[in-house]
């Protein structure tokens, strides 16, 4: 208690630098791909393989949003699974869906 | 009482019965799991958007001699292409990835509040987490423009004509200027059901930068809330990251 109450004005708690390297190099890599997705939005016909890309694009925005920014990468195996499988499952009802549903015609 | 207080475990560490499953506090955990049914709210939309959009006929000729018409879906280049301030200038999709950019960027600025939380740097924190909050503002904003622009409609010297043979004023839920109805019913239910998302999180994160400013975090000896609410934003952000896509791309 005694420390508690010296330290609190009169000394400054020692803070560790900021370590914001991996945060901005994902910050720039986000960035590229948006303004990749610009670029093949303007230059390319509409077409399966087009919509193929932007959504792997977007898959691997997704990834680095999830496994840097929300720090899922360094979470617990289990953890990052319980999230992993529902999402899984999910993209794959998604597809089935539109594919049974006819949406490819 | 007191001598439970006094364990060397901070209590966030331990759910009841002292150990902590999957490494993460209870809090964390449900948010994640929160997020998860979330994940099946949004994939739902996108289903019925893939649906919908797939079940319509496409425009298929050539890109610039597109019209409008009830007859077909638009691309979404001649929908979205208008500006603040910049009365009559073709800018295709400027804006909105202006808006992406916004909201990437308050992500950043968000993980660097918890990161700052890490380090226990109080003000750090209050200085990230008001970028975020202005960042989350800025969004709501050029929402609401995109969304006024989109409901009065642009002086569309092309736009789709109803049954009358009559051009359409206006998009609401019934019909809009721009093609078949169901586009316009999901721009504003997709937009404005991640519109609504945003502001909680905006609610949330002046909630989490006034405790922070009060002190709060610092008495309770951790920033952990920073990090939860982080969780939120960053799920807001990644589903833009989706819409942008999957609505204003494809």
């Amino acid at each position: 208690m005694a420390a508690y109450a010296q330290s609190n004005g009169t000394e400054q708690k020692v803070i560790a630098p900021a370590q914001t390297g991996a945060i901005w190099k994902t910050f720039w890599i986000l960035l590229v791909l948006t303004a990749i997705e610009f670029v093949i939005a303007f230059s390319m016909p509409n077409n399966h393989i087009r919509v193929g890309i932007f959504a792997t694009m977007t898959i691997v925005k997704a990834f680095f949003i999830i496994g840097e920014f929300m720090h899922l990468k360094h979470e617990a195996k289990l953890l990052i699974w319980a999230v992993l499988f529902p999402i899984i499952t999910i993209a794959w009802l998604l597809v089935a869906l539109l594919l049974e549903g006819g949406a490819h015609n | 009482m007191s001598a439970i207080q006094a364990t060397a475990i901070p209590e966030k560490l331990t759910w009841t019965g002292g150990s902590e499953p999957l490494k993460a506090s209870y809090g964390k955990l449900m948010m994640w799991f929160f997020l998860l049914s979330d994940t099946f709210t949004f994939s739902a939309l996108l289903v019925t958007y893939g649906m919908i959009r797939f079940s319509n006929d496409a425009y298929t000729g050539a890109v610039e001699k597109f019209y409008f018409s009830t007859q077909h879906w638009p691309v979404p280049d001649k929908v979205f292409s208008a500006l603040p301030f910049l009365h009559g200038i073709d800018a295709p999709l400027i804006f909105v990835g202006i808006m992406t950019f916004i909201l990437i960027f308050s992500s950043v600025t968000m993980v660097l509040a918890v990161e700052a939380g890490h380090r226990g740097d109080r003000a750090d924190v209050e200085k990230w987490m008001l970028w975020t909050i202005v960042g989350g503002f800025t969004f709501l904003g050029s929402q609401a423009w995109e969304w006024s622009h989109f409901i009065h409609g642009p002086e569309l010297a092309d736009a789709a004509k109803d049954a009358a043979g009559k051009a359409i004023e206006g998009a609401n839920l019934v019909r809009n200027p721009y093609g078949p109805p169901a586009f316009a019913d999901l721009f504003f239910f997709i937009t404005g059901f991640h519109g609504t998302h945003v502001f909680s999180g905006v609610v949330l994160n002046v909630l989490i930068f006034f405790n922070a400013a009060t002190g709060l975090y610092e008495r309770r000896g951790h920033y952990e809330m920073v990090e939860k609410v982080g969780l939120y934003w960053h799920f807001v952000d990644l589903v833009w990251v989706f819409v942008f896509t999957f609505f204003y791309l494809v």
